[in-house]
């Protein structure tokens, strides 16, 4: 037995994983069935959607053909599917570049902010609820509690708009919209396409200082949104865990607090938790839409609002898609990340 | 003969019972001061969209160039906004825009996500596989960017929006309705009304629907100030309501352009928001702690 049971394992993790993999797959060609039903179907005239009313009939053709909508539907869909997997997201209208080649240069923006949205979330929301959980229905857990509560009750857009006022326009204390200054623009060559890597990385100080002043407001903003949702979270698996018998048991054996709460139910709320970050962060990719279009931000946001205003489906779509597909990807993940951490579902040692 | 009688007497009964837990339920609610204060939020939205005519002190529609973006005073309570409409009208009239857009999406799509959920549930089998594929991709799209581009596909306006939030909000509902679905499609009561030899359809209508109503209830006053926030966000980016009506999105977004000189045409309407999706989530907090069958097993 024992010397069958490593390769067992061994083929259940495998299918494990292909069964991961083949979720994806589905899942991602649901996702492309989706951007294709809301490209060509509902649009009644999907070439006029591009070429604009005033067209003239040469120019109605040549996109007619070059669409493929001469075609039957499932064979529009397949070349659709197989353009998509190639990389192939078409040609942005406004800027005649690809869609992809704009996507890459805009998503690092995008990232920045939302990865270090996420950070400060982590780094306040996770303690956070863990002191709202402990010191359960008294005040410090009503005070998170309504700071919570404001956090996801409020139009983050307008929250943006007061934070220029208040700390741009009236202290002074940080930068305005936008990435940069603009005599500052064009300085740093681009490695990475994110100004703050890339200004610190060429040393250029005064141009990452800049920048950081730029970024502070709509990060605070993202990393309290966020910090609200995995308060909640974090004071709701907790709650839970504070209230097993595991954790009478260790302080019954004289464990102290602080070793019951992080040690014991704080390492078990943990992986619960693990996934529901990764989750939030392709939240906050999507939510900072809204972010983006109120401060200006260079990001996927921004761009797919202002080619939304341009009638320009391709790029709009091609935004969808990436930003769903990474979606897609962080869910699965998630799953992954459950199981290896989880004890539990590991494989029993013999 | 005397079958009939006892029927009527259960069935009184019954009714009794469930007045009784009504009754139960609105005193457990009023002893619970946030939810009263969601509810108080509620109520006062309601009144103000019932009475806008009659509250409001300018026409919402009317420019007024001479007073265009004053101050908040005397005249205008609450300022005016770049065409010198009164903004304090504007907001009272644009509460009835957040309760239409709030009641369409919510009308719609909890019926849809619970006849999608129950059928996969009580069917199973590939019925059940299709059906809840479906509802993964509708759940692994980010919400806003798939309202985003259904707008951009429908066109903008205060209906499709509408419809683009339904399309994105009916899946939570589907995987709860299936979730309850499956607990009870094999339970002996409904195994009993099947041998009694009751159509599928009855079934599902008349015993596993009514199981999903609380989650349903709890689920959907929780989704309302969520609907309110994505609606206003459609209509901040330029795609929910169209000018001249006084959506509350669509006024912080032109109000944008005068945020550090007039900074009262663009906060106004961010705090109507404010005010009520923190009363509705008060009020799904309060209810969903009431009513959660999940919670209520717990000690």
């Amino acid at each position: 037995m024992a010397a069958i049971a490593p390769a067992s394992d061994g083929i259940r993790r495998l299918g494990r994983v292909l069964t991961g993999l083949a979720t994806i797959a589905v899942t991602l060609l649901g996702l492309i069935a989706l951007t294709f039903f809301i490209g060509r179907v509902i649009p009644i005239d999907p070439v006029l959607a591009i070429v604009g009313e005033k067209a003239t009939q040469e120019a109605y053709d040549k996109v007619f053909y070059a669409m493929g909508l001469d075609k039957p539907v499932w064979e529009q869909f397949a070349a659709y599917t197989w353009q998509l997997l190639c990389g192939d997201f078409g040609t942005s209208f406004t800027t005649t570049r690809p869609v992809l080649t704009d996507l890459l240069t805009f998503f690092p923006a995008t990232l920045e902010l939302a990865t270090l949205g996420l950070l400060l979330g982590i780094v306040l929301g996770v303690p956070a609820g863990v002191v709202s959980a402990y010191w359960h229905d008294k005040w410090p857990d009503h005070l998170i509690r309504v700071v919570g509560l404001v956090g996801y009750s409020v139009p983050i857009f307008w929250l943006g708009l007061v934070g220029l006022y208040v700390f741009y326009y009236r202290l002074g204390w940080v930068a305005g919209p936008g990435q940069i200054d603009v005599f500052y623009v064009g300085i740093v060559k681009p490695i990475t396409n994110s100004i703050l890597i890339d200004s610190m990385l060429r040393g250029e100080w005064t141009v990452f200082w800049n920048a950081v002043s730029h970024i502070v407001l709509p990060v605070s903003l993202i990393g309290y949104f966020s910090m609200a949702y995995l308060s909640r979270m974090t004071r709701s698996l907790m709650l839970d865990q504070l209230t097993k018998e595991y954790v009478l048991t260790a302080r019954l054996k004289g464990a102290s607090e602080i070793e019951v709460v992080f040690g014991h139910a704080l390492r078990n709320a943990a992986i619960p938790l693990v996934t529901i970050i990764a989750l939030s962060y392709g939240g906050l990719l999507e939510g900072s839409v809204l972010i983006e279009t109120v401060f200006g931000w260079p990001g996927i946001g921004n761009y797919i609002a202002s080619s939304l205003f341009r009638g320009d489906i391709n790029a709009v779509l091609g935004g969808t898609f990436l930003v769903g597909a990474i979606f897609i990807v962080l869910n699965q993940l998630s799953d992954i990340l459950y199981t290896t951490l989880d004890p539990r579902t590991r494989p029993a040692r013999r | 003969m005397s079958t009939m009688p006892t029927h009527t007497i259960a069935r009184a009964q019954v009714r009794a019972a469930q007045f009784k837990q009504i009754k139960s339920f609105c005193r457990r609610f009023a002893r619970n001061p946030s939810g009263m204060f969601g509810f108080f939020i509620l109520v006062a939205l309601l009144f103000c969209a019932a009475f806008a005519p009659w509250l409001a002190t300018h026409d919402p529609y009317l420019p007024n160039l001479s007073g265009r973006l004053s101050a908040p005073g005397a005249d205008y309570w609450l300022g005016a906004d770049e065409l010198g409409r009164d903004i304090y009208s504007r907001v009272l009239y644009g509460s009835r825009l957040t309760l239409l857009i709030v009641g369409l999406v919510i009308v719609t799509s909890a019926p849809i996500g619970l006849l999608v959920g129950v059928i996969a549930g009580n069917f199973g089998g590939w019925v059940d596989t299709i059906f809840m594929r479906v509802t993964d991709v509708f759940l692994a799209v980010p919400k806003l960017l798939l309202a985003l581009a259904f707008v951009a596909a429908l066109g903008p306006g205060i209906v499709n929006a509408a419809i683009a939030i339904t399309l994105t909000a009916w899946p939570p509902y589907a995987r709860m309705a299936r979730a309850e679905a499956l607990a009870v499609r094999n339970s002996d009561y409904v195994n009993a009304v099947r041998l009694a030899g009751a159509s599928e359809f009855h079934i599902i209508v008349q015993h596993i629907i009514p199981m999903c109503i609380s989650s349903v209830i709890v689920r959907m006053t929780l989704d309302m100030a969520g609907i309110i926030l994505t609606a206003a966000g459609l209509g901040f980016i330029g795609l929910g309501a169209q000018p001249p009506l006084p959506e509350w999105g669509a006024m912080i977004s032109t109000g944008r352009k005068f945020i550090f000189d007039q900074w009262w045409v663009a906060t106004v309407p961010g705090f109507a928001i404010f005010i009520v999706s923190l009363g509705f989530n008060l009020l799904g907090d309060a209810i969903r702690d009431l009513l959660d069958p999940h919670l209520k097993a717990r000690p």
